[in-house]
């Protein structure tokens, strides 16, 4: 019977769907569009590029998509990045070649890998503070994470002296330029692939995922079953600067660089990766899947726009505009449920 | 003038994957009380939302007065002259009374002439006229978060009679109420019936609906299944018709049998000078201990100190001999002690998440591979067995858990807890809110768990069901242990004077 009434109902769930994902739907088409305007839409070079951007926006929004299933939101994010870019950029200078901005000239060459640990560590430490906050003190997320966004933005001021950071060590720079399948797939793909896949297992087949969606959908009744709710918390927001921290230090190898300004609102286009993707701001849903295409997707409308020769001054309105869109579409899922 | 206040017809909805609705129908006269009935699921707060805008019928009409009207949203009810109070009240706790009556409609005078501004003077002195209509005698500036709930939904009653309503709709008006504070509403509603006003009056609480009402619409399955006049009813009549079958038990037999003592509370006191103090009191293994209690008198409250919800100052809870330091309900969950809370909604389902994850996330610990790994296979049998076990009415355990009934999502809680195989079992009034047949199905599990050696404490405002259910009733009034009552001693008169024993 139940059976019965839902396959005669799949053209109404495929409306549904379609209507649900609007905004996919829609930069599908454009993206579709501009590739038969623009054949060098779908080229080597511009795949290659739109895979690299998607890769650390998708890192970024992984961290962030944890905050917003709790319920929370994590507006540090593009400012740890930054900030980790930084201290990668300025323990990974090329020491051979004495330039005068270097910091600690006298400092041998540090490894890769202990550089990425480091900044790991900061970036744990920052996300506690964030979580030891929002968790313990019950300062509202929004407003504990715009704090760290300034804090950490003024750390990084006075820590860089406010220039920009360049003469990288070149066994970092290669880093992220290597490919595993060249010439698209880059080696910061390849880690954004380990990240999801990590974060898929952490969201579906440990208790922490499930703890984490129990707090988005009743924090209260979440706290009476016997979850460490603060706790839970606090690693949500330490697992996500960590992630922020990769990011960054993936940002510098990339751009061969770090100035103070990198990654400077990617908060918002994590948001908005995670809202696209199915993400509710009201807390309790989200799959790790849904972000990789919401992240994905928006990268795409960005480099369409470009395509159509749309000066970055107009793409900034029209990103913007779609944020707003994407959490206007998720809240309004919820009212009509009701 | 037209027979019918006001009358629905052949109304249908439906949301996805349930017809909430089916042709259903309701007549109303004017000056009555009209009670709405039917199991949980029967469609009534459907049918009200519908007649009141929140919802839109997928098919039906609307006739008030004897004139066709369609409603769109609440205001074109409110237009209309028909005003309803919600079964959750929705209180602006930190403003004052009067502004909750006259939020979006404030009484606008012109500063100097020209300038709008809100006319607080003219607000009040209307609120103070308003509340003497409901009787209630309190400053209009007093904020409305210092009342008590009745208060509360006092105003609101307020509220809709300011609106100069001619319906009123009154959602499960008892549920948190106290028998004094019954009747206080009795009286209103009284007057609201002398003015002329139309109730429609759902409730699950037969001896109210009798006692009030002056017809009686009867719901199933969405349907429409008769009207009568009160007078012709009687309990055994009108739950024949809201489940379709006769209900011979109102509570199974049970043959459970209390063994030692393995729980004891001593001096057991809250943090809070006016809640419980001083609680002494034992449980046996295998018993149904019941509390009672009127609303107020801190039942709810010493049992989540128990359960590390609220804190305790000084006492102790002592199970198998040893002391419980209890902070949270992590603690207690440790120690074998699982509580159902009062508030569904509140505190118990995650309405966004599945019946799996509701029914498992309290006892993921369980079912680890390598110390971290969820094995969902266990899992999926666990919410399996669960789902035959209790009977529980759910298309598939991935179904959210928020599309089914009252009765459901508690037997779903109840599992969650079932999961943990606790030894003691607390239910803060378990079939609050929920229809005659899923009641039954709660009392016969409860009778299963005591007779398997569980200790149950049972909290329940009815009288009948504590004397149905427990081996031994402990009564409650203002924080204090009044008194403690045998099963086979137990009349609802007794249990009463100890509930209401003040100081």
């Amino acid at each position: 019977m139940q059976r019965a009434t839902n396959q005669a109902n799949w053209p109404r769930k495929i409306v549904g769907l379609l209507k649900d994902n609007i905004i996919i739907v829609g930069i599908i088409i454009l993206a579709v569009v501009v590739s038969f305007l623009r054949p060098n839409f779908l080229g080597e070079s511009n795949i290659r590029n739109l895979l690299g951007n998607t890769a650390v926006r998708f890192i970024i929004a992984a961290g962030v998509s944890g905050a917003l299933i709790t319920r929370g939101t994590d507006l540090s994010a593009g400012r740890v990045a930054g900030f980790a870019a930084c201290i990668s950029a300025i323990l990974l200078q090329n020491r051979e070649k004495n330039v005068s901005g270097n910091f600690y000239p006298e400092m041998g060459q540090l490894p890769v890998i202990l550089v990425l640990l480091i900044v790991l560590a900061i970036c744990a430490v920052i996300g506690i503070v964030n979580g030891t906050v929002i968790a313990y003190f019950k300062v509202p997320p929004f407003i504990a994470t715009l704090g760290m966004q300034t804090l950490v933005y003024g750390i990084c001021l006075v820590y860089t002296g406010a220039q920009p950071l360049g003469n990288l060590d070149p066994r970092f720079t290669v880093l992220a330029r290597g490919f595993v399948l060249n010439p698209i797939v880059s080696y910061p793909a390849l880690i954004a692939l380990a990240v999801g896949l990590y974060m898929w297992f952490l969201y579906n087949k440990m208790r922490h995922g499930k703890y984490m969606y129990a707090i988005g959908g009743n924090e209260s009744a979440a706290e009476v079953a016997g979850v460490s709710v603060n706790m839970t918390k606090v690693r949500v927001y330490m697992l996500a600067a960590c992630l922020y921290g990769l990011c960054g230090f993936l940002i510098a190898s990339r751009s061969g660089g770090a100035s103070v300004n990198t990654a400077q609102g990617y908060e918002l286009e994590a948001i908005a990766g995670c809202t696209i993707g199915g993400v509710s701001v009201n807390g309790g849903v989200g799959r790790i899947s849904g972000i990789l295409i919401g992240v994905l997707v928006f990268e795409v409308l960005k480099i369409a726009m470009q395509f159509m020769g749309l000066k970055s001054e107009f793409t900034y309105i029209v990103q913007g505009l779609v944020i707003i869109i994407a959490v206007a579409l998720d809240l309004r899922k919820y009212l009509a449920k009701k | 003038m037209a027979e019918f206040r006001l009358e629905m017809r052949g109304v249908s909805k439906s949301f996805p994957g349930v017809k909430a609705l089916d042709n259903a129908e309701l007549k109303l006269r004017s000056g009555t009380v009209h009670a709405l009935i039917g199991e949980n699921g029967a469609g009534k707060s459907t049918l009200m939302k519908c007649m009141f805008g929140i919802y839109k019928m997928d098919e039906g009409e609307i006739y008030y007065e004897g004139s066709k009207v369609s409603i769109s949203d609440p205001l074109s009810a409110l237009k209309l002259g028909i005003a309803m109070v919600h079964q959750e009240l929705q209180p602006i706790t930190e403003r004052s009374v009067a502004e909750n009556i006259y939020v979006g409609r404030y009484p606008i005078k012109k500063l100097l002439g020209f300038l709008p501004v809100v006319d607080h003077a003219k607000m009040h002195s209307n609120t103070e006229e308003l509340l003497k209509k409901v009787r209630m005698n309190f400053d209009p500036r007093q904020k409305l978060g210092s009342l008590s709930v009745s208060q509360m939904q006092s105003v609101e009653i307020a509220k809709a009679v300011s609106a100069d309503c001619k319906v009123l709709i009154l959602d499960e008006p008892t549920s948190s109420l106290s028998e004094r504070e019954v009747e206080a509403l009795f009286t209103i509603i009284a007057d609201l019936k002398r003015e002329n006003v139309s109730i429609v009056y759902i409730s699950h609480k037969m001896d109210e609906i009798l006692r009030i009402s002056d017809e009686v619409t009867i719901m199933r399955d969405g349907k429409y299944i008769g009207t009568w006049d009160s007078k012709e009813l009687d309990t055994n009549f009108i739950i024949t018709q809201m489940v379709g079958r006769e209900l011979t038990n109102l509570y199974p037999p049970r043959d459970n049998v209390p063994g030692d003592v393995i729980f004891e509370l001593k001096k057991f006191t809250s943090i809070n000078p006016r809640s419980f103090r001083d609680i002494n009191m034992t449980l046996r293994k295998g018993e149904i201990l019941g509390i009672g209690g009127l609303v107020g008198a801190q039942r709810t409250e010493l049992m989540e100190g128990i359960f590390g919800i609220r804190s305790s100052s000084h006492g102790t809870i002592e199970y198998m001999g040893k002391t419980l330091k209890i902070s949270r309900p992590r603690d207690a969950i440790r120690r074998s002690i699982a509580m159902l809370t009062e508030d569904r909604r509140a505190t118990g389902i995650f309405p966004v998440l599945s019946v799996e994850d509701n029914v498992s996330i309290a006892s993921l610990d369980k079912y680890l591979d390598l110390g971290f790994v969820l094995n969902n296979g266990k899992i999926n049998s666990l919410v399996q067995d669960n789902i035959a076990k209790l009977s529980i009415k759910t298309p598939s355990n991935k179904t959210l858990i928020k599309s089914l009934s009252g009765g459901n999502q508690q037997k779903v809680l109840i599992s969650r807890w079932l999961a943990n195989d606790p030894d003691i079992l607390i239910l803060d009034d378990p079939t609050r809110g929920i229809d005659v047949g899923a009641k039954y199905e709660i009392y016969c599990i409860i009778a299963d768990l005591a007779r398997l050696g569980k200790s149950i404490i049972l909290i329940s405002s009815e009288l009948g069901e504590l004397i149905g259910m427990s081996d031994r009733i402990l009564v409650m009034c203002d924080g204090r242990l009044t008194g403690e009552v045998k099963q086979e001693t137990a009349t609802q008169e007794n249990i009463m004077a100890l509930a209401t024993s003040f100081e």
